[in-house]
């Protein structure tokens, strides 16, 4: 066990959570819905995320132990278990993004601590930090044309691959976890913008928001 | 807007994503008790500003959040390379080719005012000395 103090961040009681998009979302009465919509959007609330550095090698050994998933060494990778609701990134050679259904990060980080013991590593818990936005249809990736100056084309953007990039002049992290679907994972503070430029972007191919 | 490769992303990604930090490969006194005044002052305050070659030191402020080194033509803009902290350039201002593909002033002479472009070419050229 390490010698960091750790605490459950979420609270077990019944107070109501309120994701970064609670008024701009989930509060509205109407969201637009488009009769044959080009993009979908909605909202992934709550989802636990952490954001893990370290020696690739050692991590790679408690990942393994703790989550039953190999470390993606390669730079941009992304991979995700079979069910696709837990997933590793890579965001830089020694910092990945780890992100598990939410609750269940509380217990992931102490046994992601336990197993790696004295090692040289850092986990911080971000899951109140950010949030991750998805964005589906078959003219979403015109909307991500529109959006960001990286090179989102399928030769370039496969299946599987994530990077940290500039979305409409905010910092984002862009992940393409299946074919027809691509996840923005935003920071709270810049929520409402990215997700009222998206409204705005996708307005012109027909939008629905899924609550 | 320059397209600049990321040693430790190994692609090459937008000039918006980085930001520059100044002369690479400084190095700090390694016995700071027998340092002079004017050495601590070179080591903090002093930089280069050659016209030409120059090693310096970015970051890719929005991806990996990583510092690294990149060899830059202060005259033509042109990247030549970038390279990973800790590392040494392979192209330097000595490089004889280097010094003839740029035309101009390189770090140690030549054109005074730096920025000012001359009326004569010639004296742009190489001098053979
Ligand atoms: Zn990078």
């Amino acid at each position: 066990m390490s010698d960091v103090q750790e605490f459950q961040t979420r609270p077990t009681d019944t107070s109501k959570a309120e994701s970064p998009l609670e008024w701009s979302l989930h509060e509205q009465k109407s969201l637009p819905h488009a009769s044959n919509p080009g993009v979908t959007l909605s909202e992934k609330p709550f989802l636990g995320q952490l954001i893990v550095r370290g020696g690739a090698i050692v991590l790679d050994e408690a990942v393994r132990e703790v989550m039953d998933m190999a470390l993606p060494a390669k730079p941009h990778a992304l991979v995700s278990d079979d069910s696709g609701e837990r997933s590793i990134q890579w965001l830089s050679p020694d910092e990945w993004l780890v992100i598990v259904p939410g609750g269940e990060e509380f217990e992931l980080e102490q046994k992601l601590r336990k197993s790696l013991g004295q090692s040289h590593f850092s986990i911080v818990n971000v899951s109140g930090g950010q949030t991750v936005l998805s964005l589906k249809g078959n003219r979403a990736r015109e909307v991500l044309m529109k959006s960001i100056s990286y090179d989102v084309h399928p030769q370039a953007f496969p299946v599987g691959k994530g990077v940290s990039t500039v979305f409409a002049k905010a910092t984002i992290i862009l992940r393409r976890p299946e074919e027809n679907g691509w996840e923005l994972v935003i920071r709270r503070s810049f929520a409402d913008y990215c997700y009222r430029w998206l409204l705005d972007a996708s307005r012109e191919y027909g939008v629905s928001v899924v609550r | 807007m320059f397209y600049i490769l990321c040693p430790y992303c190994k692609e090459h990604r937008e000039e918006e994503e980085f930001h520059p930090r100044g002369q690479a490969h400084l190095m700090r006194p390694e016995d700071p008790d027998n340092t002079t005044d004017e050495e601590w002052g070179d080591y903090l305050f002093f930089r280069d500003n050659p016209r030409g070659i120059h090693h310096e030191m970015w970051v890719h402020s929005v991806g990996c959040r990583k510092f690294f080194n990149i060899t830059r033509n202060t005259v033509t803009y042109e990247i030549l390379e970038t390279y990973p902290m800790g590392e040494q350039p392979t192209i330097t201002a000595d490089d004889p080719s280097v010094r003839h593909e740029q035309g101009a002033q390189v770090a140690d002479g030549g054109w005074q005012t730096v920025g000012a472009r001359p009326e004569n070419t010639a004296l742009n050229e190489e001098t053979s000395s």
